[in-house]
């Protein structure tokens, strides 16, 4: 672009066009580069797991995980995020298949599921607070929220993604472009499913054992 | 679909096992549910990575995988270094049980 500039006065500009490829996006490597991000949102929970794992017994004479979680309510909790896996897998297939209303129709599904998962999720908390069993209770309550609340506000930004998304498939259809969002949606969900594993093994179902 | 109905069911029984061994006091130890819950654990992460995520070795020519078994090495010597080193430096400190800790002076 600069050579236009150097032309003498009367001679044709000449240009060079210093990127050698067209800047179309094809999305191509959407799905690699989200991967990528997806491992580094792991590496922040490694790092909760780790803190998690390190203070999850420094009680300061509080409550202990015995005294306070409520394992019929966590079963239930894991069964809402494992349906609604589920039930993306599914709008997924029919996104394959062309069928727009039927991909809302499971996308609307999943989102319920998730919404009732942060639902239950939000009445634990408020539960624990509620007894006393607050972040600034002990180290073990502190790991305990930001492992967990970590997760949740992940759901909770997946969740308004997921809105975002049925409104583009409403307005625009099942292009290539709202494949590939809702392509990277899927991977998202089933990493915080993924996640959700760690949570309710490592910290809920190991810590009232003791 | 059968990926999914697959990975589902798969996953309802791995989850339903850990939670039925905890809530049911099955095994005779802690110890030992505790190890029962941490291996069903990886299992599941392993069914979700395959049937959900439908990891496999070929996708963008290996490099997902790649990516991914860097993040499990790094992921691996964060954690256990983590408890290892802290486990160490908790058990070389004054012992403080919950009883110990109400009747500080």
């Amino acid at each position: 672009m600069q050579a236009a500039h150097d032309a003498p006065r009367g001679e044709k500009p000449v240009f060079y066009v210093t990127d050698g490829h067209e800047h179309v996006h094809s999305g191509d490597s959407t799905a690699l580069g989200f991967w990528v991000y997806l491992m580094s949102d792991c590496l922040i929970f490694a790092v909760l797991f780790a803190t998690y794992g390190v203070l999850g017994r420094n009680f300061a004479a509080g409550p202990t995980p015995a005294d306070l979680f409520d394992l019929p309510l966590v079963a239930i909790n894991t069964a809402m995020l494992l349906f609604s896996s589920i039930t993306y897998g599914f709008a997924m297939l029919a996104m394959e298949k062309g069928k727009q209303s039927s991909v809302l129709l499971w996308l609307g599904i999943t989102g319920l599921f998730g919404a009732a998962f942060i639902g239950i999720e939000l009445y634990e908390f408020s539960h624990l607070i509620h007894l006393g069993a607050t972040p600034q209770r002990s180290a073990f309550l502190s790991s305990f929220f930001a492992l967990v609340g970590t997760h949740g506000l992940h759901v909770t930004v997946g969740i308004i993604w997921l809105i975002t998304l049925m409104v583009q498939v409403r307005r625009r259809g099942l292009g290539a472009e709202n494949r590939r969002r809702l392509m990277c949606l899927s991977m998202f969900w089933h990493f915080l499913d993924v996640i959700w594993i760690g949570v309710f093994s490592f910290v809920y179902l190991m810590g009232v054992l003791q | 679909m059968k990926s999914y109905v697959t990975g589902f069911v798969l996953s309802v029984i791995l989850t339903a096992i850990p939670f039925w061994l905890v809530m049911g006091d099955v095994l005779a130890t802690p110890r030992a549910t505790a190890m029962a819950v941490m291996v069903f654990g990886a299992i599941q992460i392993v069914v979700h990575m395959v049937y959900f995520l439908h990891m496999n070795t070929k996708a963008e020519g290996g490099w997902t995988m790649l990516a991914l078994i860097f993040t499990v090495v790094f992921v691996v010597i964060t954690l256990s270094g983590s408890l290892w080193v802290m486990y160490h430096l908790n058990t070389n400190m004054m012992p403080m049980t919950p009883h110990d800790m109400r009747n500080m002076p």
